[in-house]
């Protein structure tokens, strides 16, 4: 017998999305020691804007995280031969196992207790009614569906008074480790926490924490009993889609935005250090690709991989690989074409360093060119490239969607935000309407992108020169 | 001045050659037609001699580059290179992949999105930089930061959103506008207002901010503090010397994509069944017709190459500075 009830499969986005979460330790560890990264860093984790979006992508970022730990779960055994299941999972389906495993026939509204639709059902006396039947699992615990608002109002309580008391603790965990920091008693410690005096705005994290407490308290309790936001057509809980679409978001704003770095950093470089004909060349190249409206380009490369990956079904074992690989393609497409903008930015700031005199003074000495751009000018350009790396990350989240729409985003196949969209919204026309699958999505996506758009702007006034000359304000 | 725009104008050729070539490589390198074919025709339980008429039905028999079986100019104008793109140049689309005439469509299709985007884009230009007049009047206010806030909720909101929620409210709810549709003459306006009101509200949040920041800078700028300095009042300062200043930054902006409006808005188009190129796009690229989205991408760089030389005109308009170098 294997020694371990699974076996792990590791898809090629997690391996780009743990690289990713190694290069991010890695530069946290590099930015520490070296003060003029220090101290932009330092200055968004002062902004209590900042670190309330943070605390809110820290848990997207978990979510997406435990997400990307796949496994195949052990069949049961036949034949004495370890069997592994064909259909990867990963870490949060199996937190989420219930939601995953309570699958109803089709919609029901979040809280239901009855399916959404009417249907026709033998009664023990052999008489058909017409009825809406009971839900396979939401609220099936209950013996009289009528009491449902009593049974949710005492779980969401219990969720209430658990989360406030997680919450409560946490609060304290966090004035102790300042204290001891600080060196003084606890109770100083909570006090210049809650009035705002510590450097790190940790009054504003935890008024967030709170909130996210508040929220997650109560779904957390009724999950298990109840479809909170209801299901979708296929019976599917949509919590448990919308909790798995972060990770297409996440994988799509980050790994996307990473292709594009290398072609904007290394060809903006040379076109502003160069200047002449390389410049004209780099110039030419991203000025046609710029010049083809960037849906119509994606569009266009998309339905060509469309192509490529049905003449070739071959080279793609199950629907999860398959779905996976189009999503990194997914990723390449966008990067491929959405690296103009950078670098054209980087191209404009490359121009203005190499006349700069210590640049000169470099040449004089003889320094080779490979050089000077590596160590004289791109760490110089390293600011933009950040803020750009942060900027770009909502847009693209919010681009999936649209591409999904389109029929030229994840695989089908693939739960995301924009899958979701679509297929919900083809119930708009319904009376009464299908909603609960629009308004989880609005409100997962809402949450994700504002929470990135408000750290993004902390970061680039923490980063851009020009602001933190004006005194630190936009 | 006229050597300047006649050399950008064939810098802009130049462009959509490279596009052509790129477009050409993009459709033909990556798969063959062979592959298109069998996309096209579904599963792969498809005959050989099915995959051979849908090609040359549609003119992909033939050699790429160059047709080694003619003689004369023929062996280079008797290729797909040639008739597929090529021909582009001549604005003649051919025939789509279901045998339309793509030409006729573009011609005709135009103009419904054109009444879209048209209002939407004057509407819009006029309320954001109204808005982001007010935010900069009143800058570092409480309200100024509620007006930024407010600005980033709204660009963080899907623009589905924007199209779904509009939808159920003025049209399923209220009942003001019929859903979706399209009409012509007059009868179109009642099909035209929210899509137009969509437009407008779903860029507010970011084409605000933007312009906001444009002001913002240009306010910080040494005249200002000059014409301040003079005791030239605050509202004055705005409008005459502000706003006429920040014109080339947001001209370098809006004027690129004035062309452009004739694609129309694909989301838009699709959820509000206005017969534009938006949703011609749309269709095409749902039922994987190649030979339109090969067309709406060269018609798509075209308009951006028109934008790009209408910037430098208007550069030229307002800047004195450019004119007389």
């Amino acid at each position: 017998m294997p020694l371990l009830p699974f076996r792990i499969e590791v898809l090629w986005s997690d391996v780009l999305v743990w690289l990713l979460v190694a290069g991010i330790i890695a530069y946290a560890l590099y930015a520490r020691r070296h003060p003029h990264l220090r101290a932009p860093w330092s200055r968004v984790a002062r902004s209590p804007g900042a670190m309330a979006a943070a605390t809110v992508l820290v848990f997207f970022v978990t979510t997406g995280l435990l997400d990307s730990l796949h496994y195949r779960p052990l069949l049961p055994p036949q034949g004495g031969k370890a069997v592994y299941a064909t259909e990867v999972r990963s870490v949060l389906d199996l937190v989420l196992a219930p939601l995953r495993a309570q699958r109803e026939k089709t919609y029901s509204a979040p809280f239901a207790t009855e399916l959404y639709a009417k249907e026709t059902v033998k009664r023990a006396d052999g008489e058909e009614v017409r009825e809406f039947p009971r839900l396979r699992h939401g609220g099936k615990h209950l013996q009289d569906p009528a009491g449902s608002a009593a049974d949710i109002a005492l779980r969401a309580f219990r969720g209430v008074v658990v989360a406030l008391l997680a919450w409560f603790a946490f609060a304290l965990l966090l004035s102790a480790m300042l204290a001891r920091q600080q060196g003084g008693g606890i109770e100083a410690a909570w006090r210049s926490m809650w009035s705002g005096l510590t450097p790190v705005p940790w009054r504003a994290v935890l008024a967030t924490l709170g909130v996210l407490a508040l929220i997650a308290g109560p779904v957390v309790a009724l999950a298990p009993y109840y479809h909170v936001l209801g299901t979708d057509k296929v019976g599917q809980d949509v919590l448990y889609q919308s909790l798995k679409s972060i990770r297409t978001g996440l994988v799509i704003g980050t790994l996307a935005t990473l292709v594009t770095l290398p072609f904007a950093l290394v060809l903006g470089v040379m076109a502003g250090y160069f200047k002449g004909w390389v410049d004209d060349v780099i110039q030419y190249v991203y000025t046609t690709l710029s010049s083809i409206p960037g849906v119509l380009l994606i569009a266009a490369a998309v339905l060509m991989m469309q192509v490529y990956i049905e003449n070739h079904a071959e080279l793609f074992p199950s629907t999860e690989i398959r779905a996976d690989v189009r999503l990194l393609a997914l990723c390449v497409i966008l990067g491929l074409t959405s690296w103009t903008g950078l670098c054209r930015l980087l191209r404009g700031e490359a121009l203005k360093l190499r006349e700069l005199e210590y640049i000169q003074a470099a040449r004089a000495f003889g320094v080779s060119h490979w050089r000077i751009m590596m160590r004289h000018i791109t760490p110089n350009l390293m600011h933009i490239v950040m803020i750009a790396l942060v900027m770009d990350f909502s847009g693209l989240v919010l681009a999936e969607a649209v591409l999904s729409y389109v029929g030229v985003g994840v695989d089908p196949s693939m739960i995301s935000f924009g899958t979701m969209i679509n297929s919900a919204r083809l119930e708009m026309a319904r009376e009464p309407m299908v909603w609960w699958s629009l308004a989880a999505a609005f409100f997962f996506m809402l949450l994700l992108v504002l929470a990135a758009n408000l750290f993004a702007d902390a970061v680039r006034d923490a980063f851009d020169p020009r602001v933190a000359m004006a005194g630190g304000r936009a | 001045m006229s050597a300047y725009l006649l050399r950008r104008v064939l810098y802009g050729v130049l462009v959509l050659l490279g596009v052509n070539v790129l477009t050409f490589a993009l459709f033909f390198f990556v798969n063959s037609p062979d592959d298109m074919a069998r996309a096209q025709l579904g599963a792969k339980r498809v005959t050989p001699e099915a995959v051979e008429k849908w090609k040359h039905e549609r003119g992909y028999d033939k050699p790429l580059f160059l047709n080694e079986k003619k003689s004369g100019i023929e062996q280079v104008t008797d290729t797909v290179f040639y008739t597929k793109s090529v021909r582009l140049f001549a604005f003649d689309f051919g025939a789509s992949d279901q045998g339309r005439n793509i030409g006729y469509d573009i011609s005709t299709r135009m103009w419904p999105s054109l009444a879209v985007q048209l209002p939407a884009f004057i509407i819009g230009l006029l309320v954001y930089i109204s808005f982001a007049l007010l935010l900069a009047l009143f800058r570092a206010s409480a309200f100024d930061v509620g007006g930024v806030v407010l600005c980033v909720l709204l660009m963080s909101i899907s623009s589905l959103f924007y199209i779904i929620g509009g939808q159920y409210v003025f049209g399923k709810l209220w009942s003001l506008v019929p859903i979706s549709g399209y009409d012509g003459g007059f009868e179109a306006l009642k099909f035209l207002a929210l899509p137009v009101l969509i437009g407008v509200a779903s860029g507010i949040g970011g084409s605000t901010r933007w312009y906001r920041s444009i002001f913002i800078e240009e306010i910080g700028k040494d005249y200002v503090r000059t014409a301040r300095a003079k005791g030239i009042g605050e509202l004055r300062v705005l409008f005459r010397h502000v706003l006429q200043n920040a014109m080339i930054p947001i001209l370098t902006g809006v004027v690129v994509v004035i062309p452009l409006l004739f694609m129309g808005a694909l989301i838009t188009e699709s959820f509000f069944g206005i017969p534009g190129l938006g949703s011609y796009t749309i269709d095409a690229i749902s039922q994987q017709d190649f030979a339109i989205v090969r067309a709406m991408v060269f018609l798509g760089s075209v308009l951006y190459v028109i934008g790009l030389i209408l910037t430098d005109i208007s550069y030229t308009l307002v800047d004195p500075r450019v004119r007389f170098s």
